[in-house]
């Protein structure tokens, strides 16, 4: 009865676990169940067919061609999404990945394109851009650190301002006298040649499309990040800063420095998030490049929990969606229903999350009880 | 008459335990009713029942002779039953004013009438001789003050039946005196209070009914002119109650802790902390004695490094620590007992071993290199469960599934770890049961006698007195006089610490 045996306080321990896993998935695949409901009311309202309409994001999603650009959508995702948790996990929200990774990008791309890169070694090439772009982001974002430890400026207000700024500097930079060329109507940064470009991963059933080199990036940062929240000292402080910032402050963390730091590190991998599509795809910055990264990045953490895992599947779901919305158009549906998902899903699973958070800690509590056998007759207790 | 309440066969099931069973109490209006029990009794249930935030499996619920049922907080303050909670819910950054009205603001033409409501909050307070400034900063507030804000706050809201849960476990015996003469009032007035307690002879000075639970359920309803203190313990939990106290004189020679001139200020700039100087040795422990908020959170916060001083110096073991950041007193051998524990003592949704690493993650057997060192600190928590008696059925369930008592030997037994040469212990005891609390002291005592040097903070005197080679009065920032706890008796260690012999405004 009072569960104090060995075997059993294992077997506790694996229900736990267990437990927490189920928990974990209740949330996402809940607000994702949702979502799809509040969708289905309203292709039925708007007289579209649910039925069509997920027929042809099926169909479309099982192209191998809109497979890779969903893959490839992800990867970007998940760098942003990343660069975001990285600030949640100390409360920190970094609203300026945006501004972040497309200024790092112009910048990397100008200094990959520039001619004097051409004489060296390919690998030093790549190296070099990526390091200048997670230099630049990094930059970017102290400045809002910055600011935030010695002025205690809001960084929501001032990485707001700095994505106004951000798309200051790159019209201002994009220019021809200044970083860009003109190429016909096309003004962007000097191509990148052959040397400094990362090379596509084939995709069976598909010759059109590859997959971004760089992916295998994006996968180490998900590692790197789980290892140094997991194992590191400096992930522990980062994460009991997160949780309580007066018990952490107590306990020796230097609250100020851990949040500098973190916004260096959420902006360094900022700066990698235009990096896959810019060595692997378009092989230069202009107006084309893909925006608005860094507010899905937000959207994609909060439904990966900031979890490096979660990220993943969330930024994969993330881009099948988006890759397989242009199918939507040939079958007549407006494509923003996917747009409007998406929304939901946000919403609803932020909800989610603080309801199975709740009910997580109340079970746990009534479990610690159970097996303590607090309320018991004294003689069960004292035998 | 009929009954400001009334109880009657009242169950609560949580999955697995009963955690009240048939619970039956009867509140006559116009009476302080104490509830006494031993923590984990059952007591903060059956409040929660009755306050509307959570609901009985059977029993009913009568408020004034009419079958009540409540669904939140909303509809029992409806029929006029208020909380004051033992953990404060204010808003730091927001005024006693603010605080007091969030939720309930008062409007006048659909604007926010602060004016009106300031008026009410002064006229309480001063009815009830409250003391509250509605303009200040909560933040700014001790503990005693802030429990004030909460009984002020509660009364706003139009309360006729008061809960205080705990209301004494913050305070010292005037302002304990001074709650009591406030509760008088109250009853005065014809409003009821529900007085939740472990503090007996509290209970017994200031109750006209005494119910006792035990194990979830009651087992005697008293008068207090029927029973003793002893007789009232027993009924709680079959036995005496502990006793802090020292055996022989572990002081030795060397210093261990030298402040000289430590000053403080506040952010507005006011001295909150005024020269302060002592010495603690090896093996001594030096007790401060003084009402709430006149400058102790400051002292340990200055100590800690968490604040930094205005002026003056602070060595340990002869070296000058004052530029060293709270890490490195740390690592020093600094030990700390937070009086929050849920503020600055744990992370409440970590796991106990998580918590085991808080405050020592740069050390063995928690750290290795820049690393975790998961292992270590896994087994090093099942040494402090085992050691300290920490009842709880893992390790890896978070910390705010325990109880305040075993969370905070957790944390005692944490910071005793690492062989620390100072301890700084803020009210050790706080909100602890019985046999908890005899496991704090006695661990305290075993480190004193191995030579640890001991700042004790504490508002309960008898553990002050008990524990304590010196005793240093802490009076609006100032040490104002030193006392032996040899020769001190709870009382006159009472008015020492309001300005004996001065006029207190």
């Amino acid at each position: 009865m009072t569960g104090a045996t060995p075997s059993s306080q294992i077997e506790k321990h694996r229900r736990f676990s267990a437990r927490a896993v189920l928990l974990g998935l209740a949330a996402p695949v809940g607000a994702l169940v949702f979502a799809a409901l509040v969708c289905t009311a309203i292709l039925v309202v708007s007289k579209h067919s649910p039925a069509d309409v997920v027929d042809s994001m099926v169909t479309s999603a099982k192209r191998p061609r809109t497979f890779v650009i969903a893959l490839n959508n992800a990867t970007n995702y998940y760098l942003a999404a990343v660069a975001v948790a990285i600030g949640f996990r100390m409360n920190l929200f970094n609203i300026g990945v945006d501004g972040q990774y497309r200024l790092a990008a112009m910048l990397a791309a100008a200094l990959a394109g520039a001619s004097f890169m051409d004489g060296l070694p390919p690998f030093l090439r790549i190296a070099m851009t990526i390091i200048a772009a997670m230099a630049v982001g990094a930059a970017w974002a102290g400045i809002a650190g910055f600011l935030k430890v010695t002025r205690g400026v809001s960084e929501v207000i001032s990485t707001i301002m700095l994505n106004a700024i951000a798309t200051a500097l790159v019209a201002f930079l994009l220019n021809p006298n200044r970083l860009a060329v003109l190429t016909g109507n096309d003004i962007h940064t000097p191509e990148i040649t052959a040397g400094g470009q990362v090379p596509g991963i084939p995709y069976p059933g598909t010759s059109s499309a590859t997959v971004h080199g760089l992916i295998i990036v994006a996968a180490a940062v998900g590692v790197l990040y789980w290892f140094v929240l997991a194992r590191t000292r400096f992930g522990f402080d980062l994460k009991a800063t997160g949780l309580s910032e007066s018990a952490a402050v107590a306990s020796g963390v230097n609250v100020k420095k851990m949040v500098f730091l973190s916004m260096l590190l959420s902006g360094g991998v900022a700066g990698l998030v235009g990096m896959p599509e810019l060595l692997g795809g378009a092989h230069s910055y202009s107006l084309n490049f893909p925006p608005g990264i860094g507010f899905i990045g937000i959207a994609v953490a909060l439904l990966g929990r900031n979890h490096p895992v979660g990220i993943a599947f969330a930024s994969l779901l993330w881009g099948i969606l988006d890759a397989s919305s242009n199918g939507l158009d040939v079958s007549g549906v407006p494509k923003e229903i996917v747009a409007i998902m998406q929304g939901v899903i946000v919403l609803s699973v932020v909800v989610a999350y603080e309801l199975v958070r709740r009910y997580r800690v109340r079970l746990e509590q009534n479990e610690v009880g159970r097996a303590l056998g607090r309320t018991q007759v004294p003689e069960a207790v004292s035998s | 008459m009929t009954n400001a309440v009334q109880l009657t066969g009242i169950t609560k099931r949580f999955p697995g335990v009963v955690a009240n069973a048939d619970v039956n109490i009867t509140v006559r209006p116009g009476t302080v009713h104490a509830i006494v029990g031993e923590n984990g009794a059952g007591k903060s249930t059956l409040m929660k029942i009755l306050y509307g935030m959570q609901r009985p499996d059977e029993g009913t619920i009568q408020v004034d002779g009419a079958e009540v049922s409540f669904h939140s907080p909303a509809d029992a303050i409806k029929v006029g039953i208020g909380m004051v909670h033992q953990h404060f819910m204010l808003a730091d950054n927001l005024t006693v004013l603010e605080n007091v009205v969030l939720g309930n603001e008062p409007r006048a033409g659909g604007r926010l009438d602060f004016r009106a409501a300031r008026a009410k909050i002064r006229e309480i307070s001063g009815s009830y001789g409250l003391g509250v400034d509605p303009d200040r900063l909560v933040d700014d507030l001790g503990v005693g003050e802030r429990q004030r804000v909460e009984i002020l706050k509660v009364l706003y809201r139009g309360a006729r039946t008061l809960i205080l849960d705990e209301p004494t476990a913050v305070l010292v015996p005037q302002e304990v005196d001074e709650l009591f003469g406030n509760l008088r009032e109250l009853k005065a007035e014809g409003l009821t209070i529900l007085f939740i307690s472990h503090k007996l002879d509290e209970v017994l000075s200031v109750a006209d009914d005494i119910t006792v639970i035990r194990r979830g359920t009651t087992v005697a309803s008293v008068r207090p002119g029927e029973v003793t203190a002893r007789q009232l313990a027993e009924l709680m939990v079959g036995s005496a109650l502990p006793v802090p106290e020292l055996r022989e004189s572990t002081v030795t020679d060397t210093a261990v802790l030298e402040v000289d001139g430590l000053t403080v200020l506040a952010t507005d700039g006011r001295t909150v902390l005024d020269g302060v100087s002592f010495t603690i040795h090896a093996g001594e422990v030096l007790g401060i004695a003084g009402v709430e908020g006149n400058g102790q959170a400051e002292l340990v916060d200055a100590l800690m490094g968490i604040r930094p001083p205005a002026a003056g110096v602070v060595r340990l073991r002869g070296k000058d620590v004052n530029r060293l950041s709270t890490r490195h007193r740390r690592e020093a051998g600094v030990a700390f007992i937070p009086e929050d524990r849920h503020r600055q003592g744990m992370l409440l949704e970590a796991t106990l071993w998580e918590n085991r690493v808080l405050g020592h993650q740069t050390r063995v057997p928690n750290a290795r290199g820049p690393l975790i060192d998961r292992r270590g600190a896994k087994v090093d928590t099942q040494r402090i469960v085992h050691e300290y008696d920490v009842r709880t059925p893992s390790i890896d369930v978070v910390a705010a599934a325990l109880s305040g008592g075993n969370q905070q030997k957790l944390i005692v037994g944490r910071e005793m770890s690492g062989n620390p040469v100072l301890l700084i212990a803020s009210h050790p005891t706080r909100g602890v049961d019985v046999g908890a609390q005899a496991a704090i002291w006695e661990h305290i005592r075993r480190a004193r006698a191995e030579h640890l040097a001991v700042l004790l903070i504490s508002a309960d005197l008898d553990e002050l007195i008990g524990m304590s080679d010196r005793i240093a009065v802490i009076l609006r920032g100032q040490l104002v006089s030193e006392v032996d706890p040899g020769a001190v008796t709870p009382q006159e260690l009472g008015s020492a610490m309001t300005g004996a012999g001065e006029e207190v405004a």
